[in-house]
């Protein structure tokens, strides 16, 4: 299959894929940020996580408008307020589900599976009602249209490298809350010992809260970057619900570093099988040795040692 | 706390009422077409007494139910595929002979796994042996490794997806996203006339009460009371010297053989198995049919089925938009105020009203289900 191209094509080529797949690891960085967050710190399974996602993205589509509307001016820049509400509406969001549900049930992981997929297809139907049952597209700013020619072959487009820079500057961003900040240090300390950590004045339950506001917060922003690279339907956060929860738990659980490494694997098993096979087989078989080496290794990438 | 009888006179009383409503009112009541819908329903409700034992009783909550559903239900739908596939019958094709599907996608013979679902025995054994063995290799491969709980629940959800995924992705083998479709008859029985359908019906009643007495009988065995242990203190009963791993592979296989054998019903009644079957979503859905009737009633378990499936088709029909949200608020209703379902509801609250009504005292009779330890 290799004979038709020269070494120059051959390796432009892959190259190019290679930069996909990295477009794919920031997609999915992006995506598991929040829930390592949520499932990693507090063991809460967030099936409403891709929800979350989306009320970013429509909140972006909604800046953008405005911008468009009312500011033309300030057009090229909208997407950083955006992101700024996209974050503030998630995360307020996060808060009140923490409120009124999620608190009630941290004793029952498995009930707070189904009640949080019955908040997703709450959030659906609400966004099918509000926005429409089509999907929306931004409009882009024109720096971030078109592509960076590297040589004469390879060409990067430049929305990706923005995804990517995205994807890096929120994973710094979390890393310094979680292990910088006061709030990480006292999430760490509730992990690993709930009672003690409530004993040496840690509010644990307003921590809590704030932690889930939080991961939902950098799903909204995640949401908000996908906008650049694709387009937004009000069923679209199902489509993620599995790869993200298998890059958390194939990182294992509460382990940023295993987080990234393990988005950084699947991403990159998957666009170099999608060059061998077709796209659907690459998945399957993707999720299969993901699968199948989590039944070897249930712990995970890299596993923190707490005492349960 | 549990009587030892096979089934306490309540037990009976609640068997009795069902089997009335089966395979009395409902075919007395209802038209030809709400019938078959009925027997429709019913098939989940194989998937929702499996989930029962696993989850209620076990406590190993299974998102992937929909593969084993659908895994019989394709056994099913190939044998009938085969016969509807005829020389004769499709001949306007280039490879006359083979499924239509295939045919699109430029195959020009039968794949060899396909050849044994000639045979009407072989594909009725499929029908079972198939999810079983899929639920036996996940099962040693986690229960062994002591995974459990939201893990395993994660795991069971991506078989879902992987098995979605390769059904659409491989349409030359398994018909696709339109999936299985356009079969006539069954051993030369055609099963599209109402006549058929109706026999379907009572078939299915038939088999839907083997499934619940072979319930019945493991929650009251000595498993039945093991698996309620192990979901309560697991790390006690395998100290006290069980093999807990062994316990759960057993249960997770039976719910799979329950699932296996609703959706060949589902196949022979409704004419059709499709990969929106298998997913993600309708495998979470056949879950809440079993946390609506009552996490540990096998008996609530089957009126959740018919009750959200029956509430989803009335919906579905006037109000599409209304339904996704009451859905979702069934979801939160349902965990946050009746963790125990309808049967938990009828047995707090509406039986002891009753009992007071007809002034009868019952002090004699515990709590039939093992009420929830927390």
């Amino acid at each position: 299959m290799f004979a038709d191209y020269s070494m120059a094509e051959l390796g432009a080529i892959f190259a190019m894929q290679g930069f996909a797949g990295l477009i794919l690891f920031s997609v999915f960085v992006l995506m598991a940020l929040g829930l390592a967050i949520i499932f990693g710190q507090m063991g809460v399974i967030n099936m409403a996580h891709g929800e979350f996602m989306i009320l970013g993205a429509y909140v972006t589509y909604l800046v953008s408008n405005l911008f468009a509307e009312y500011m033309p001016a300030l057009f090229s820049m909208y997407f950083f307020v955006a992101m700024i509400f996209a974050f503030i509406a998630s995360g307020l969001l996060g808060l009140f589900v923490e409120w009124a549900m999620i608190r009630h049930l941290y004793k029952r992981p498995l009930d707070t599976l189904l009640a949080t997929w019955g908040l997703s297809l709450i959030l659906q139907q609400t966004y099918r009602s509000v926005f429409g049952a089509r999907e929306v597209g931004v409009s882009i700013p024109d720096w971030m249209m078109g592509s960076l020619p590297l040589t004469d072959l390879i060409e990067v487009p430049i929305n990706g490298i923005f995804v990517m820079v995205l994807a890096v500057g929120i994973s710094l961003a979390v890393y310094i809350m979680m292990f910088r900040s006061r709030w990480g240090k006292q999430v760490r300390a509730i992990n690993q010992n709930r009672v003690m950590a409530g004993a040496v004045g840690i509010n644990t339950e307003w921590t809590d809260r704030l932690t889930f506001g939080i991961g939902c917060g950098v799903a909204g922003v995640a949401g908000s970057a996908f906008t650049m690279i694709g387009s937004t339907g009000p069923t679209a956060g199902q489509l993620y619900i599995v790869d993200t929860f298998l890059v958390v738990v194939f990182g294992g659980a509460g382990s940023l570093l295993g987080t990234i490494a393990s988005a950084f694997s699947i991403s990159q098993a998957q666009s170099i099988m999608e060059f061998f096979l077709s796209g659907s087989m690459a998945k399957v078989l993707t999720l299969l040795v993901v699968v199948g080496i989590l039944m070897i290794r249930p712990q995970g990438l890299f596993s923190l040692k707490l005492r349960k | 706390m549990q009587s030892s009888a096979f089934m306490t006179r309540k037990d009976i009383i609640g068997f009795a009422i069902l089997a009335a409503l089966i395979f009395i009112v409902f075919p007395m009541v209802l038209d030809s077409f709400r019938l078959n819908l009925f027997g429709k329903y019913l098939t989940y409700a194989f998937v929702a007494i499996g989930l029962s034992l696993c989850w209620g009783a076990g406590g190993i909550l299974s998102l992937g139910q929909g593969v084993f559903f659908g895994l019989g239900g394709y056994c099913m739908a190939m044998f009938l595929k085969l016969e509807a596939s005829t020389p004769e019958n499709t001949a306007i094709q280039s490879t006359p002979g083979i499924p239509d599907f295939m045919d699109w996608n430029q195959l020009t013979e039968l794949p060899w796994w396909w050849e044994p679902f000639y045979s009407l025995p072989l594909a009725l054994l499929a029908v079972v042996a198939v999810p079983v063995m899929f639920a036996f290799i996940i099962g040693v491969a986690m229960f062994t490794r002591r995974v459990g709980g939201v893990y395993f629940a994660i795991i069971t959800q991506a078989f879902a997806a992987i098995m979605t995924i390769l059904i659409i992705g491989q349409q030359g083998y398994t018909g696709g996203v339109n999936g299985i479709t356009d079969l006539r008859t069954l051993m030369g029985w055609d099963i599209r006339t109402d006549e058929a359908k109706t026999t379907l019906y009572f078939v299915n009643g038939v088999l839907l009460f083997a499934v619940l007495f072979a319930a019945q009988y493991v929650r009251k065995s000595k498993l039945g009371r093991l698996l309620i242990a192990m979901r309560d203190q697991e790390d006690r009963v395998r100290f006290s010297g069980y093999n807990v791993a062994n316990f759960k592979i057993f249960i997770f296989c039976l719910g799979a053989a329950f699932a296996g054998i609703g959706g060949a019903m589902f196949t022979l009644q409704v004419g059709f198995m499709s990969p929106t079957l298998v997913g993600i979503v309708p495998s979470i859905e056949m879950v809440i049919f079993c946390a609506v009737g009552g996490r540990l009633s096998i008996l609530g378990a089957v009126y959740g089925a018919l009750l959200v499936n029956w509430a989803k088709t009335t919906f579905s029909e006037s109000f599409p938009e209304l339904w996704l949200l009451g859905l979702g608020g069934l979801f939160i209703a349902v965990v946050m105020l009746f963790p125990n379902g309808l049967a938990g509801v009828w047995s707090e609250k509406v039986e002891p009203r009753l009992m007071a009504l007809f002034g009868k005292s019952r002090e004699d009779k515990p709590a039939p289900d093992g009420a929830p330890a927390e």
